[in-house]
Formats: structure tokens, C-alpha cells, sequence
């Protein structure tokens, strides 16, 4: 579905990706692993317009991504759900949830999708009416991935969904992920914790300073010595 | 549209239209009266072009979250475009007296066209808008509102002492759009029509879905990316929105002044024409509320009114009145009580509606009272 060839990304003079290749088929779970500054989000970033790419090439269902701007990205049925909880502080959840439909313009679609994204996450079901500024953490990264899902997307690019939550709710959101992969969402995942991400990952790369270091089945680097002395601190 | 959207358009649209007329009606009977036509009809029209001004800001301000400190700027060039046309209409004979349907329709185009050319600018100024946020933001359209005042100073056609005395040569109360006293009754129909039809497309505009767009883009630009919002296109398209109705203020400011002159929309001007005091009515009637804007035009020109006529001002004590005559100290010590004490402005981001706010203020009411007897109650038995 999702396929990245010779990627290469700067910031100016500083080089953050430096020529990855990485591919996602449809409905896997795929998880890109990696220390802070590795250029996970670089490249969920680029993949998604946010960052324009210096070379290489990023196609989803052999359309070129790299020609298309970020707006029409979502159309294409790839959704991105930013790291750090970014939702529209001052709009209720349900006008967040209206929003991340903001391009579908069929409403027996929207509240199609509104019912299943309750339906994922009750808290928010719960909280419909209340200002997303005044949620949780946990919460508003619930808000945020289900504002993603309304679009009905075949592909979802989660950028570190655990950041600064509390184990409980770790598991509860990788929970959801895993729910998500098997209602047959294809994702893409950027994770610190790289335990949990490859506990239900069907594949990962471990991304290092802007080389893809080492991929695999998820199983196989959770149990490979290089990773666990690595990032799983074994 | 779903239905109670619908019908909350309906009802307040027909009261806004009814009380509309009802103005026009009771304009036409005090008409020329002296009172009237001496102190409450020019009232009416600066209000008028101060509400389009502080609501237009918080287009920019309260609804996408940008700092604009150069509003005045498109209203120079809103009052200078109005002006001119007017000038160049008269001079080609299309229209002799301020009357008739020549008149109108040579009014009307000065007004729209004002609105347009302005519109142009805030499109110029919206672009790097695309790439600056906040204080950086501040300081283009700063800059912005002090280079247009010194372009029009230097207009062959404008000169640095206003249209009366540059190479036009005519006064703009002679032969332009500038009313006289009686004409500002004859003409206030035009001048709160324009200004009610310009507030209710704001508020369509803030309502409809490219207002929530905006509304996304001030509270998370990333988020609103990744919803599919083609963020670099709303903040333009804002930008000109609101340049579009400050363009409009200033035609109507032309309308009811003698003559133009630039000084009244410098950034040092000490008088209500200001950008920092557009600053002021939008913070003090709340961001993001454009019933807000509407009242608070309304309080700072009172507010004005008073401080330069006001009887009462006499009786304070030296000091006092000393610093009454540079109102700026006052907007400024009204802006610091208002951030202190209300950091959301009066309104917050509430908007009037006549379906909900009569039953909203009732139910506020009935508490109050229960609160009095409450209060009262714990006072007696405080006493006994």
C-alpha cells in the first residue's frame, strides 16, 4: 500500500533522512522503532506533505504522495495523527470529530462514521459535548485518533500515541491500535516504546540517525540481542 | 444546514430586517431635528464604521488567532479609494447633488469598491501571514498600517494634507461623498443598512463551515493539516475577508467626515481612529465574539464621547482631567482592568441569538434572585 523508496529529508543543512526505504502492504501493522532524534516523525511527516522530501519517492497505491499537497493527502485515504495530543482545544469533542471529517461531504457517511469511532473509544462517547482543551491526556490522544478515523481512511499513521501517558492508558490505547489493525486499518506506527509496539506490530524497522539500521517480523527483533540491549533495555 | 441553524437565520433575520426598518422609520420622523441631527446621527455613523472595524479585527484576531496591528491601514485605504471615486464621479458630471439615483449608485460603487481594493491588500498582507505567527506577525502588519499612510501622503492625487488641500483641490464635503449634517440623517439608512448587512455576513462567514475552519487553524494548525485544511488558503482567504469590511469601515468614515487626512489613521494618532484602540474594542468585547465587537464599538465611542464632551469631566480633580486629554491613558488602563479581570472580554466567545439568549438571561435571572433570597435568608438567621 504504502511504499517509500531512497528517501532523503533535510532541515537545512542538517540531513534527518538519509535515504530509507520502508514498505507497509495493506492491512498490516507495521512499526518504525527508534532512539529520540532517529527521524521517526521526519518521515511520517514527509510521508504526509507537512515536510517536503529533498529526493526519493513515496507512493501509496502507486499514487506519488510527493506531488500531492498535504489537504488533498487525506483524500487519498491516508490519515495522520500528529504526536503530542493536538487537538482544537476550544471546540467540543464532537466539533473536533466534525472536523476531521471536514473533506467527506456525505453526512449519512460522517455519522457513519462518528457511531463507529464512539464505538472505539466510549470515553469519548461520554464526553461528547465537553471542550477538548479540558481532557485528559489519554483522552485527548483518543480524540485525536478518532478525529483521524473519520475520514474512513485505509491507512493511519500514529506518531508516538503513548508519549506521556501513564501505563494503564498505554495499554488501553495500544489495545485500541490493535483493535483498529484487526477491524483491517492498515497503520503505520512511530513508537518510543518499542516493547509494546512490537508486541503487536506485524513487522518493524529501528530507524538510526536517518538509516534504517536492521527490519524484520516484529517477533524476530523483539527477540533479537541488538534491539533488546538497545531499546528494550535488556 | 440542520433545522435549528435554519431557524435561528429566520427568526433573527426577520427581527434584524424589522428593527431595521423600524430605525429608518423613526430616522425619517426626528429627521431633521436638532438633536438629532447635530450630536446622535454623526453618534450613529462613527459607531457604525467603529463596530464594522473592532468586528472585521476579530475576524483576524479572535477567530484565527493572529495579531493584526495595522487594521487601520485598510481602512486609509477603504476612505481614500470611497473618496477619490466619489471625486472623479462628480467631476465627470455623472452626479451634481448629493441626491437622486446617480447618487446612490455612484455611493453604493464607492463603497464596494473600497471594500474590494482593500481586500486586494489584505490578500498582499495575508501571504506572509502564511509563514509568520505572533509578535513577528504584529510586526509586518505594524509596518504595514505606517507604509500605507506615507504612500497616500505621497499620492499626487491624495498630498500629505488631506484631499482638501492636495491637487484634488475640491473639498471632499463640497463635492464628494463627505456629508453635511443634514445629509448624515438623510443618508444614516445607508450608512447602519451597510453596516448591519456587512456584521451579518461576518457572522454567516464565522458560522458557516470555513469559519470552523479558521476556528481549527487558530487552536492547532498542525491538527488542521492533518484534517485536510488547506490552512495556507484560510488564512488568505481571512485576511482578505477582514481587509474587505475595515475597506468598507472607511468608506463610511469618508461618508460622514468633511475631509480625509491620513492623520487620522497614523499609529501615533491619540484620537479613537487607531489601530491599537481596534486592538482595545476587540479584547474588551471578547475574541472570537462578534456580538462582542459590536457592543464594545458602541461602549469605547460612548467612552469616547464622553471623555472629550462630557460634563462630568470638568468636575474631576486636575490631575485627572490632565490625563483625559490624551485618551490613549485611558484605553490603556481599560485594556490592563479588562486582561486583569476578565482576561475573555465581556462576551467571551458568546454570540447573541434570539432563540437562545432571552431564555439564557431568564434562567440567569431567576438564579440571581434565588441567590438575593439565599442570601437574605442566611442573614436573618445570621441575626437571630
Amino acid at each position: 500500500m504504502l511504499k517509500i523508496e531512497d528517501l532523503h529529508v533535510s532541515y537545512g543543512a542538517v540531513r534527518a533522512i538519509k535515504g530509507i526505504s520502508l514498505e507497509v502492504d495493506d492491512g498490516e501493522l507495521v512499526s518504525l522503532i527508534g532512539a529520540n532524534g532517529a527521524g521517526k516523525t521526519t518521515t511520517l511527516h514527509t510521508i504526509s506533505g507537512l515536510v517536503p522530501a529533498s529526493s526519493g519517492s513515496i507512493t501509496l497505491d502507486g499514487k506519488d504522495l510527493r506531488k500531492t499537497p498535504p489537504e488533498k493527502i487525506i483524500g487519498l485515504g491516508l490519515a495522520h495523527v500528529p504526536e503530542g495530543r493536538h487537538v482544537f482545544a476550544r471546540m467540543s469533542v464532537e466539533e473536533n470529530l466534525a472536523m476531521g471529517a471536514y473533506i467527506v461531504r456525505d453526512k449519512a457517511k460522517i455519522k457513519r462514521q462518528l457511531d463507529m469511532v464512539y464505538a472505539h473509544f466510549p470515553r469519548l462517547a461520554e464526553r461528547s459535548r465537553q471542550l477538548a482543551g479540558t481532557l485528559s491526556g489519554g483522552e485527548q490522544q483518543m480524540l485525536a485518533m478518532g478525529r483521524a478515523l473519520m475520514t474512513e481512511p485505509k491507512m493511519l499513521l500514529l506518531d508516538e500515541p503513548s508519549m506521556g501517558l501513564s501505563p494503564i492508558l498505554v495499554k488501553e490505547i495500544f489495545s485500541i491500535i490493535r483493535e483498529l489493525h484487526d477491524a483491517g486499518i492498515t497503520i503505520l506506527l512511530v513508537e518510543q516504546n518499542a516493547k509494546m509496539a512490537l508486541a503487536i506490530s506485524d513487522r518493524a524497522y529501528v530507524l538510526e540517525t536517518g538509516l534504517i539500521s536492521m527490519s524484520g517480523p516484529a517477533q524476530e527483533l523483539l527477540h533479537d540481542d541488538k534491539v533488546r540491549r538497545a531499546y528494550l533495555g535488556a | 444546514m440542520n433545522k435549528t441553524v435554519k431557524r435561528g437565520y429566520i427568526v433573527n433575520g426577520l427581527t434584524a430586517v424589522l428593527a431595521y426598518a423600524a430605525f429608518c422609520v423613526l430616522a425619517a420622523t426626528l429627521g431633521q431635528e436638532g438633536g438629532f441631527k447635530l450630536i446622535i446621527a454623526p453618534g450613529i455613523w462613527q459607531c457604525c464604521y467603529l463596530i464594522l472595524l473592532a468586528a472585521s479585527l476579530n475576524l483576524v484576531l479572535g477567530f484565527m488567532g493572529q495579531l493584526s496591528l495595522g487594521h487601520c491601514g485598510f481602512m486609509a485605504i477603504g476612505a481614500y479609494t470611497a473618496a477619490l471615486m466619489s471625486l472623479a464621479f462628480e467631476r465627470a458630471g455623472v452626479y451634481d447633488e448629493k441626491s437622486g439615483a446617480a447618487f446612490l449608485a455612484v455611493l453604493f460603487l464607492c463603497i464596494i469598491s473600497a471594500g474590494l481594493l482593500a481586500a486586494a491588500f489584505g490578500v498582499l498582507v495575508g501571504i506572509p501571514a502564511l509563514r509568520l505567527k505572533g509578535d513577528y506577525l504584529a510586526i509586518i502588519t505594524l509596518g504595514f498600517g505606517l507604509i500605507i499612510v506615507n504612500v497616500i501622503n505621497n499620492l499626487p492625487f491624495a498630498g500629505q494634507n488631506g484631499l482638501a488641500e492636495g491637487s484634488a483641490a475640491a473639498s471632499l464635503y463640497a463635492t464628494g461623498l463627505g456629508f453635511g449634517s443634514s445629509d448624515r440623517v438623510a443618508y444614516l439608512w445607508a450608512g447602519v443598512g451597510v453596516t448591519a448587512l456587512c456584521v451579518t455576513l461576518m457572522f454567516m462567514f464565522v458560522r458557516s463551515k470555513y469559519g470552523r475552519a479558521v476556528r481549527a487553524i487558530r487552536d492547532d494548525e498542525i491538527a488542521a493539516a492533518a484534517s485536510g485544511i488547506n490552512t495556507g488558503y484560510y488564512k488568505v482567504l481571512t485576511f482578505a475577508f477582514s481587509a474587505f469590511f475595515a475597506g468598507v469601515a472607511g468608506a463610511l468614515y469618508a461618508c460622514c467626515n468633511a475631509s480625509l487626512s491620513t492623520v487620522s489613521f497614523s499609529f501615533t494618532n491619540g484620537s479613537i481612529l487607531n489601530s491599537t484602540f481596534v486592538v482595545v474594542m476587540v479584547v474588551l468585547g471578547g475574541m472570537g465574539s462578534l456580538t462582542g465587537s459590536v457592543v464594545s464599538a458602541v461602549v469605547m465611542f460612548l467612552l469616547n464621547y464622553q471623555i472629550a464632551n462630557g460634563a462630568w469631566v470638568d468636575a474631576l480633580p486636575g490631575f485627572i482631567q490632565g490625563a483625559f486629554t490624551y485618551p490613549m491613558l485611558v484605553y490603556a488602563v481599560v485594556l490592563i482592568v479588562i486582561i486583569m479581570f476578565r482576561p475573555k472580554g465581556i462576551f467571551g466567545a458568546y454570540e447573541f441569538s434570539l432563540l437562545r439568549t432571552p431564555g439564557e438571561l431568564a434562567r440567569r435571572l431567576r438564579g440571581l434572585g434565588r441567590g438575593k433570597r439565599a442570601n437574605k435568608g442566611g442573614k436573618e438567621a445570621a441575626a437571630q
